[in-house]
């Protein structure tokens, strides 16, 4: 669930993140609470709360007072066009790399991405 | 346990800021005879934080519990429990819980007498979590305490650790006999509790895979010293894990902290101290090596295994 790469308050952030951009999380929404979370995915309360701070501070939550924190109007859009802009960082060079050693000539990785997208039902 | 005075100390004493310094040590040190336990142990804990105190059997955990505990007299240093000296303090009964490794108790008791002497001791006790816990960890009320096993003699002294809700619980290898699931219940138990009302937490263990997430510091213990005291998140992005032909492991490592090497014919498998920057991973790809991740429990069998003395390692890591 949580791995060792990175700090555990970026994970919990971009754990969120990921349910808000997935819709698990829909604009408008309740998060769950920190203690809750703290539960959950078993760390402690001080690292949750950090991590949703982050969130807090790139605008995808907000915090009503004496109620909890929400998933901000417009939270999708801007997460989208961040992760957008790491997509060929994170994933497509690796990828490359890996179709290098492995022979595999440009188009033939693209078609096999293009297989691979049409397989998992055309995602979006 | 001690009979504290009953008339606690007020709640009023705790200024609540949680940048408050809950336990500070300097030049803490502490020998018996020729042997050194503990040699000037600097530090500085903060309050309402859950710290972890790691280092191997013998490292000197147990001394500086007990010298922040006031069972024990430093031969130089000073130490300070909530600002104060905490050898035979009076000031300090009720305030702070110390959850023994092997905790004895009066030969007479019964659980649940140790449970009603654990309520008169900590003002902040609250019963109806002292009860619910016991539940959880399925402990026979009236059973004597002598007959109990090890591992209810452990979950005893978990669950007065957390019903004590004491401003300071130490804990000292608490799971003596434990079994995973009971300290799966332990560890869970304890998020809720500083979730719920927060305190500082000090957990000495060594089973550091297990509590990694629930600690917010770390401060690690090795042959008497102090050879690491930081973030458990700067820890963890601390060093990397470098596998690949030797030579390019070498050229990798090369001016940096070296934890750990293995070599199996020609493939070394490497933990440095540096971080998995933009620049590192350029740098381990031209060279042809792969970087991995390293847990906390990495970092910290690195630290304490390393054969040079430890002692530059917290500048290194930053």
């Amino acid at each position: 669930m949580l791995d060792d790469s990175r700090p555990i308050f970026v994970q919990v952030a971009e754990r969120i993140a990921g349910d808000v951009l997935d819709g698990t999380l829909p604009e408008g929404s309740q998060v769950p609470s920190t203690t809750e979370l703290s539960a959950f995915l078993r760390i402690n309360p001080a690292t949750v709360a950090k991590g949703m701070a982050e969130l807090v501070a790139t605008g995808v939550l907000h915090k009503r007072r004496g109620i909890g924190m929400f998933v901000s109007e417009g939270a999708r859009a801007r997460l989208q066009e961040q992760r957008r802009a790491a997509f060929v960082d994170e994933f497509v060079a690796p990828l490359v790399r890996e179709a290098g050693r492995l022979g595999l000539a440009p188009d033939e990785v693209a078609r096999l991405v293009v297989d691979a997208t049409r397989g998992a039902g055309a995602v979006r | 346990m001690s009979t504290g005075p009953s008339t606690g100390p007020s709640t009023g004493t705790r200024t609540g800021a949680s940048t408050d310094v809950a336990i500070a040590t300097s030049g803490l040190t502490r020998s018996y005879g020729a042997t050194t336990a503990l040699e000037g142990a600097t530090l500085a804990l903060e309050a309402g934080r859950v710290h972890g105190l790691l280092g191997r059997n013998g490292a000197g955990k147990t001394t500086l519990l007990r010298l922040l505990t006031g069972l024990d007299r430093p031969t130089a240093g000073t130490a300070r429990l909530l600002g104060e000296d905490p050898f035979e303090n009076p000031r300090l009964a009720g305030r702070f819980c110390f959850v023994k490794e092997s905790q004895v108790y009066p030969e007479s008791f019964r659980v649940h007498h140790v449970l009603r002497a654990a309520s008169l001791l900590f003002p902040r006790w609250d019963d109806d979590r002292a009860a619910e816990l016991v539940d959880r960890f399925a402990l026979p009320t009236r059973r004597p305490v002598k007959k109990l096993s090890r591992g209810m003699t452990s979950a005893l002294g978990v669950v007065v650790g957390l019903a004590a809700r004491a401003e300071v619980t130490l804990f000292d290898e608490p799971y003596l006999g434990l079994d995973a699931v009971a300290r799966q219940l332990f560890y869970d138990a304890l998020l809720e509790e500083v979730a719920l009302e927060p305190r500082t937490v000090v957990l000495s263990t060594h089973l550091i895979d297990e509590v990694d997430h629930l600690l917010e510091r770390v401060v690690v213990v090795d042959h008497g010293r102090v050879v690491l005291d930081a973030d458990a998140d700067e820890v963890r992005g601390s060093a990397v894990e470098v596998t690949g032909p030797s030579a390019a492991v070498d050229a990798f490592t090369g001016g940096r902290r070296l934890l750990r090497r293995e070599v199996l014919g020609g493939t070394a498998r490497a933990t440095v101290a540096t971080r998995a920057t933009r620049e590192e991973r350029a740098r381990a790809d031209r060279l042809g090596v792969d970087l991995a991740p390293v847990s906390l429990q990495q970092v910290v069998v690195g630290l304490t295994t390393a054969a040079e003395p430890a002692r530059p390692l917290q500048e290194v890591l930053r």
